[in-house]
């Protein structure tokens, strides 16, 4: 009978640590994934201190060796170390994966709550969004970076730019929805701006689907950087990339195939990591989902 | 009661199978072939649970705990195979769901839906299955059947639906129909069909029914015994006359006072003429325009004039559809109306520019139906009360200040402003929706539904705090409801509109106590009820002060 109108629950804080932990613990396989792109990252970063080898010297007198104590993975045709150079492209294609992902996002977000929120934006936007949609993103990436030039900034700009009609299409469709919640009504009633509207009201309901999707833009932009590099649309060839790697190597597979097969393994491990990793991260989020986890 | 039709003894359903998280404390229940039991209980009583522990239905975190037994004829339920328990819920207990849209394959023929029924457990031919669901479609008053046979679902009407829900049910000829709020989601006509279509079944097919309600109004319509649940225990079970004549508990006795009487409250007088709030002929078009998709035209609200004065309530009441919603968003500007003026403190407000309005938005307020949805989930409570006064320029700390009295002012703790919406109750969310409406000082506050999601007795206080802060600051309140009770609990004057029009519009006494057109004496009619005064535990014929409302 009674509304229990003292009676509140103590206020609840979940920290973002207790959270990082629950997800990665959440199954081995994630747990594994977690640690993998853990080393990837780690090393990268501190790839000076943990190759062997200088990756852009040359010695001619060691070309296309075998892996050995002294070239874990063996050596290219420049004779530069296979394993330094691995190393420090991740650094290229991590920048490229996760730059990608949070200009990807930032603008789709933006446009997204343009195209959601007003209607004459929305007609016009969305028109531009379904041109974009229907041009192969491949063929789009490598007709900017052939305009353009290639260079870190121009595969950067030619990765994003294909990948941002997806999440504006994602943030449009949470705008629509969310817009229509008594409390967004509630604060238009109360005179709030559609700026504040956006920004305290619209955009937090877009925050878990968006991280969840920066994740699979970060492995599909790793994965479009290694294609671009490989196809000779990428960056300068001197700078070590995984894709890069793998181009060079190509005509060498039959003399010595790991220049190939290792970075392609590493780039594979790689978005399979960060992919498990996002379906971890949409898991915890989506409760529907959670739930469907303890009736298993 | 060994002969019962249905007998649930010591049924206990618990949370992950943990003794210490019963969701269900032992029921006991007994169902004779013919008779029609109700399981009355607010949000949370476990009611629905039983029910669907009967079908074989619990969610698989929920289970029973050993010793519960649910015996059909005497076959113990609890303990058969899948197989077995498929082949009973069609041939020997049925369910009907609350929401018949949800409840139908949105992308199958109604009739074909039906006929499912018959091809997993007889083996009819198809052109005498085609028949027999006919039939049925005919026994549950469906018109031209040949037709709605090959409908869809989103053809029909919400009563159509629970018609065919209804006929699915009952094809099989089961003995146990168990209903679940059927009549919930329907409008208050269509509910008195359904529930009379219910009692013609029962005495046609002779199956008893399991009928789940919060609605005590329903339970005196249809009900032979009832059952009281709260929070998964028994209160009590008794025959339906001596529950509302003699109720023996505390919590019974104070679930029929909560329910809101038919009887309109008495006029005010010596109140203020001054005018907060007035239409002239607003009108709101759906569609139409257009040179290249053209719409059809949708009349949403079509010349609605009212005046709404300091202090007093003013109540819309309809049906789902006629236009009540429209036109409190169309005076909140939520929507713009398409022609007409609203008159907010002197000034025309309808055509204003966004810029233009926001000055004015201050005088008007709304609070929304669905607890659930009206405060940002991810933003505490106190921040969602200041917004608006910020907007306006209240320095942060003043309006926090303000938000902590507004709460109290509403029944909560002051330290709730720290706390996110989803630690507090249906009622309490309510409250800080009035609070947060309450914030801007307004004249007018503009309730659209605000107590229809709530429980019965926490509607009563809702209801209460309105009234209260009505006398405290002569907030003038254009309250939108479906529920004539409520509507008659409250509102001074009364509008009834049907189809987006106006049919009746007078003091509430007059309107609900003497209503001269034929469709308000319908609604009135229709209301579940009636003819009892719940909070004196007898029918209204046996009160010589107060006169019946209508006679059948």
């Amino acid at each position: 009978m009674t509304d229990q109108m003292t009676s509140i629950p103590p206020a609840e804080r979940v920290t973002a640590l207790s959270r990082v932990r629950e997800i990665v613990t959440s199954s081995p396989l994630v747990f594994i994934a977690a640690v993998i792109l853990a080393i990837i990252v780690l090393s990268a970063l501190f790839a000076p201190w943990v190759v062997p080898h200088d990756p852009v010297r040359l010695t001619p007198s060691v070309r296309l060796k075998s892996p050995s104590e002294t070239y874990w993975l063996g050596t290219d045709a420049f004779g530069r170390d296979l394993f330094s150079r691995i190393i420090y492209g991740g650094r290229i294609s991590l920048v490229v994966g996760a730059a990608a992902a949070v200009f990807a996002v930032v603008l789709g977000l933006t446009l997204g709550l343009l195209a959601g929120y007003i209607r004459w934006i929305d007609a016009v936007l969305m028109r531009m969004v379904d041109g974009l949609m229907a041009i192969p993103s491949i063929l789009l990436a490598i007709a900017i970076v052939s305009l353009w030039g290639a260079s870190l900034w121009t595969v950067l700009v030619a990765i994003t730019i294909p990948e941002v009609p997806r999440v504006v299409r994602l943030v449009r469709s949470l705008v629509l929805s969310a817009r229509e919640e008594p409390y967004v009504e509630a604060a238009i009633a109360a005179g709030s701006s559609t700026f504040l509207i956006m920004r305290r009201h619209l955009v937090p309901n877009t925050v878990a689907p968006l991280i969840i999707q920066g994740t699979y833009i970060c492995a599909s932009a790793i994965l479009t950087e290694a294609i671009l590099s490989f196809l000779g649309a990428g960056i300068n060839p001197e700078t070590p990339s995984w894709g890069n790697i793998m181009a060079e190597g190509r005509i060498y597979f039959q003399i010595n195939p790991g220049i190939v097969l290792w970075p392609g393994l590493v780039v594979s491990v790689a978005i399979l990591s960060i992919n498990l990793l996002g379906d971890a991260v949409r898991d915890a989020l989506d409760p529907r989902m959670a739930k469907r986890g303890i009736e298993r | 009661m060994t002969g019962s039709l249905l007998n649930i003894r010591n049924l206990r359903i618990a949370l992950n199978g943990a003794d210490d998280q019963q969701v269900v404390k032992g029921l006991n229940l007994s169902i004779e072939p013919g008779q029609t039991m109700c399981l009355v209980g607010e949000s949370g009583s476990g009611k629905s649970l039983s029910a669907l522990a009967t079908m074989g239905l619990l969610p698989s975190v929920l289970s029973p705990l050993a010793g519960s037994s649910i015996l059909l004829k005497g076959e113990e339920l609890l303990t058969a195979n899948s197989t077995r328990l498929r082949d009973l819920r069609a041939t020997g207990m049925s369910m009907i769901f609350q929401e018949p849209m949800t409840a139908l394959n949105p992308v199958a023929r109604v009739g074909q839906q039906i006929e499912e029924v018959l091809e997993f457990h007889t083996t009819l031919s198809q052109s005498d299955r085609r028949k027999r669901v006919i039939e049925m479609m005919e026994q549950v008053h469906l018109p031209d059947v040949d037709k709605m046979y090959g409908s869809f679902p989103h053809q029909l009407s919400g009563g159509q639906r629970q018609r065919i829900m209804i006929a699915m049910a009952l094809v099989m000829r089961p003995q146990l129909l168990i209903a679940d709020e059927p009549t919930t989601a329907l409008d208050v006509t269509t509910q008195a069909q359904i529930l009379s279509l219910i009692r013609e079944l029962r005495e046609q097919q002779g199956a008893a029914v399991l009928f789940i309600t919060h609605d005590m109004g329903v339970v005196s319509e249809i009900a032979d015994d009832v059952t009281v649940l709260k929070l998964g225990e028994v209160m009590e079970t008794q025959d339906v006359d001596s529950l509302l004549r003699r109720p023996q508990t505390d919590y019974t006795r104070d679930l029929l006072r909560s329910v809101p009487s038919q009887v309109p409250r008495m006029a005010r007088d010596g109140m203020s003429d001054k005018i907060v709030l007035g239409t002239d002929k607003l009108c709101k078009t759906y569609g139409g325009g257009g040179f290249i998709n053209r719409t059809r035209e949708v009349k949403a609200a079509q010349d609605v004039s009212i005046k709404l004065m300091k202090g007093r309530t003013l109540g819309i009441v309809g049906e789902s559809g006629s236009g009540k919603s429209t036109v409190a968003r169309c005076i909140i500007r939520l929507i713009n109306p398409t022609s007409g003026s609203i008159t907010v403190g002197g000034i025309d407000i309808a055509t204003l520019s966004q810029k233009k309005l926001k000055p004015q938005r201050k005088n008007m307020q709304i609070v929304f139906q669905d607890p659930m949805r009206s405060l940002n989930p991810r933003i505490e409570v106190g921040q969602s009360v200041i917004e608006g006064p910020l907007n306006f320029g209240v320095p942060k700390d003043e309006a926090m200040a303000r938000a902590r009295e507004l709460l109290e002012l509403v029944g909560l703790p002051a330290s709730a402003v720290d706390r996110f919406p989803h630690q507090f109750s249906g009622g309490q969310r309510q409250r800080i929706a009035i609070a947060r409406a309450l914030a801007m000082d307004p004249d007018v506050l503009v309730a659209d539904e605000a107590v229809s999601a709530l429980d019965v007795s926490v509607q009563a206080q809702v209801l209460d705090l309105l009234a209260e802060l009505q006398e405290r600051l002569g907030l003038g309140i254009l309250f939108i409801t479906h529920d004539l009770g409520v509507a008659a609990q409250i509102c001074d004057e009364v509008i009834v509109m049907q189809n987006g029009r106006v049919v009746e519009y007078g003091p509430a006494g007059q309107v609900l106590g003497a209503p001269q057109q034929d469709y308000t004496k319908t609604l009135i009619a229709a209301a579940p009820g009636r003819h009892w005064d719940f909070a004196n535990f007898r029918p209204f014929s046996e009160n010589p002060e107060k006169t019946v409302l209508i006679k059948d």
